[in-house]
């Protein structure tokens, strides 16, 4: 799935041809088993996240009711109804994270950031979100920014790693 | 057949069974919750749960199949434990508001308490978001009350095919619910109510009006009019502990009378209207079609706002095939306010219509701005079946020990034809009966019509009628066959108006009505309404309809005098003005775009 939507993936179109791209890769998908999770995950790579709208095209190009799409798109946490930032903050909730500071952890970027779990800084530059245990419970707590993995960190270090960001 | 023992007893079923089923013909109670004989059984409940000898985990009977040797146990103390833990969970999350919820005493999930034994719940947990959507003139959605039994879902997607309801988000949050958490008035929802007819609590129910009414009739300078349904009168009866398809109408028009409405008038007498509307609608697009080759053949009949509803969401394009007709009680309703009005010097402002209808979706319908004249809506309110019976318990009538009254005059005047109106298939016949006396000069008889059914779409059928020696009028159509198809429910109804789309539809005439099994099943009718059911008030109608002298809509003496009177003749100016009608172009998933 990485490399397929890979391919769809590029840099600075338009939203028509955002849209296009989606279609053409529903025509192609839109056979195969359990084809509208596979959609909307390579939708929301194309598109970012998935609007209403596009998932009223979505439903509509696969004929099925909205109703559904929406309740796949909620279901799955890592499909996004809302527009997400640049880059993407995930703090660990794992036991390990959580006994050991991952609760302040979130307190504390939901405080520096001024956004809610699940929500985007106003600048489009960060999505905040908890996730489930990524195995690095040795060094906990632990927080990803996008790819990157960040061990021990000390809640009062949060605003100089964000800084890197900018 | 297998041979399984439940609880030491050794019963033999049919394979395809379910644990639950085979119990059941067998005189064995399994506690269950969310299933739906036939047409929803997925299990998320788990009340049905069950000892299986061999299985170490409870098993939920609505979900496993019966096999040889099987040995089951329907009420072990852990199956006991465990459907009163799975109740007790359920109710954590619930509002317990049975003496203020339309529900109570009428309610599943209270009788399984019951049945189940649990007087007070040991867990009070947080409660997920209460959210009422009372946006639509239709439907109340009181999310509060939900038990996620997916009944809903299951009628919405797939007995009607329409998927304005499904699940949305997960665990603790999850809901029921349109897209987006969209209000019900914002998509593309039919208010067929077919959903409320499955719900097993007060999450899914009617928009009250009984408030609206009651205020109307203790206004001494109102005028309350009344009308009710033809498919109202085989089913009321259910709410007072009758039989399903006992006929009712006498006690029905006291008891109305007896709550204070000044008049009871007969849709019946509105559908016998309609009929002649429909038909003269009909022979008009035929003609033109034979002689200037350009009219919108089919013709569909428009007589259930669900349907209408419906068809303006999925193919806004094709508007013109619908019958421009109002529906019976809004041809009667408009007029209540004009040739009733005159005859009994009222003012029509002062006048108030009440419809009792069989019907969620009418509650809509009278909301439509295009359905007034002279700038009166032609219907006021309406009530479901369900809102009757609780006005008739709540005025406190002995509804068992009434006198039979009778509709009044001259608006209570039917014959058999417009009471079939309350089954499918029944307005198709209706208007055949009265196209054919027009076109031949002579009635209709049984055996004339061919019946059939149309292969893999087992719920439409086919009606040919052979028209032949006509009279002079009519000559062009000598010969030719006339042809008809009858549909209800919503699924298949996308396919099937394809051919329209493509033109290669062969009929000349569609009747649909939104609800499986047409107004007898409406989404405003007394519950349970299962196929049993169902089947007793579909006899019950064409009982009616074989009881009565006058078969057909032309033969209605009160219509006659009306188009004497009044109308003119059909399709003239006054019944334009009056009685016909225009649709709105809607969006696919939404009210609007
Ligand atoms: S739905 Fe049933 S249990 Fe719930 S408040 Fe209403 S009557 Fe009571
Ligand atoms: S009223 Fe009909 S269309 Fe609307 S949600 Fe209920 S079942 Fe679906
Ligand atoms: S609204 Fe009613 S039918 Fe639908 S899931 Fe909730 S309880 Fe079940």
């Amino acid at each position: 799935m990485e490399t397929i939507s890979k391919q769809y993936k590029s840099k600075k179109e338009t939203d028509q041809e955002k849209y296009e791209r989606i279609e053409a890769m529903i025509e192609e998908y839109r056979e195969k088993e359990g084809s509208l999770i596979q959609i909307l995950h390579m939708a929301q790579e194309i598109y970012g996240y998935l609007p209403v709208e596009l998932q009223q095209f979505i439903a509509r190009k696969l004929d099925k009711p909205l109703s559904e799409v929406y309740g796949v798109t909620t279901f799955y946490s890592f499909l996004s109804t809302k527009p997400r930032g640049e880059y993407t903050i995930r703090v660990c909730m794992g036991t390990a994270c959580y006994v050991r500071g991952g609760k302040k952890i979130i307190e504390r970027l939901k405080e520096v950031l001024d956004i809610d779990v699940g929500e985007t800084t106003a600048d489009g530059k960060f999505t905040l979100e908890v996730t489930r245990c990524i195995g690095a419970c040795g060094l906990a707590p632990a927080i990803t920014i996008n790819d990157r993995v960040y061990k021990q960190v000390n809640p009062d270090k949060l605003k100089d790693i964000l800084k890197t960001y900018y | 057949m297998v041979n399984l023992t439940i609880n030491n007893k050794k019963i033999c079923a049919a394979e395809e069974m379910t644990i639950l089923e085979a119990a059941k013909q067998n005189n064995i109670l399994i506690p269950h919750f969310c299933s739906m004989e036939g047409i929803h059984q997925i299990g998320s409940c788990r009340i049905c749960v069950v000892e299986v000898e061999g299985e170490k985990t409870l098993q939920a009977s609505c979900k496993i199949r019966v096999k040889e040797g099987m040995v089951v146990y329907t009420n072990t103390e852990k199956v006991k434990k465990a459907r009163k833990l799975l109740y007790e969970l359920m109710l954590s999350d619930h509002p317990k508001d049975c003496l203020n919820c339309t529900r109570n005493q009428n309610c599943e999930f209270q009788r399984l308490g019951e049945i189940i034994q649990v007087s007070e719940s040991r867990f009070e947990g947080e409660k997920s978001k209460p959210d009422r959507d009372d946006s639509s003139p239709s439907i109340v959605r009181d999310t509060a009350k939900c038990i996620l039994c997916r009944r809903c879902v299951t009628v919405c997607n797939d007995v009607q095919e329409i998927g304005v309801l499904n699940v949305q988000k997960r665990g603790f949050h999850s809901f029921v619910g349109p897209a987006a958490g969209l209000p019900l008035n914002s998509v593309n929802c039919t208010y067929c109510g077919q959903c409320i007819n499955v719900c097993p609590v007060g999450a899914l129910q009617e928009k009250d009006s009984t408030q609206m009414v009651w205020n109307a009739l203790y206004d001494r300078n109102k005028r309350v009019i009344v009308q009710t349904a033809p498919s109202v009168r085989v089913s009321l009866g259910e709410e007072f502990g009758y039989e399903p398809g006992t006929v009712v109408t006498g006690k029905m028009v006291t008891a109305l009378r007896d709550i204070g409405f000044n008049d009871v008038f007969d849709t019946s007498f509105g559908a016998d209207l309609t009929v002649l509307e429909e038909s003269h609608e009909l022979l008009k697009r035929i003609k033109n079609s034979f002689l200037a080759k350009q009219a919108a053949l089919p013709m569909i009949t428009s007589c259930s706002p669900g349907w209408i509803k419906y068809f303006e969401h999925v193919f806004p394009e094709r508007l013109e095939h619908l019958s421009t007709c109002k529906s019976p009680h809004m041809m009667l309703g408009a007029l209540i306010k004009t040739y009733y009005a005159d005859k009994i010097k009222v003012n029509p402002k002062d006048i108030f219509v009440v419809s009792v209808m069989p019907c969620t979706a009418k509650k809509f319908e009278i909301t439509r701005p295009e359905l007034k004249n002279n700038g009166f809506p032609n219907v006021d309110a309406v009530l479901t079946t369900r809102e009757l019976a609780r006005m008739i318990k709540e005025a406190g009538i002995d509804f068992r020990n009434l006198e039979e009254g009778e509709f009044d005059t001259p608006l209570g005047i039917s014959a058999g034809a417009g009471n079939l109106f309350g089954a499918a298939g029944g307005v198709a016949e209706a208007v055949l009966r009265t196209v054919y006396r027009t076109v031949t000069g002579r009635e209709l008889q049984p055996g004339m019509v061919h019946i059939r059914s149309i292969k893999g779409q087992e719920h439409i059928k086919a009606l040919e009628v052979k028209i032949e020696n006509t009279v002079e009028e009519y000559r062009f159509i000598d010969g030719e066959t006339l042809k008809v198809a009858a549909a209800s429910g919503m699924k298949g109804m996308k396919a099937f108006m394809e051919q329209l789309e493509d033109g290669t539809s062969p009929y000349h005439f569609i009747e649909v009505m939104g609800c499986p099994g047409g107004c007898i099943n409406g989404g405003g009718q007394p519950r349970p309404s299962n196929e049993y059911v169902r089947k007793k008030r579909m006899e019950a109608v064409h009982s009616i309809d074989r009881g009565k002298a006058l078969r057909g809509s032309h033969e209605n003496p009160a219509i006659a005098k009306l188009y004497e009177e009044f109308l003119a003749e059909p399709l003239g100016k006054k019944s334009g003005e009056l009685l016909h009608t225009k649709y709105t172009k809607r969006g696919i998933y939404n009210e609007l775009i």
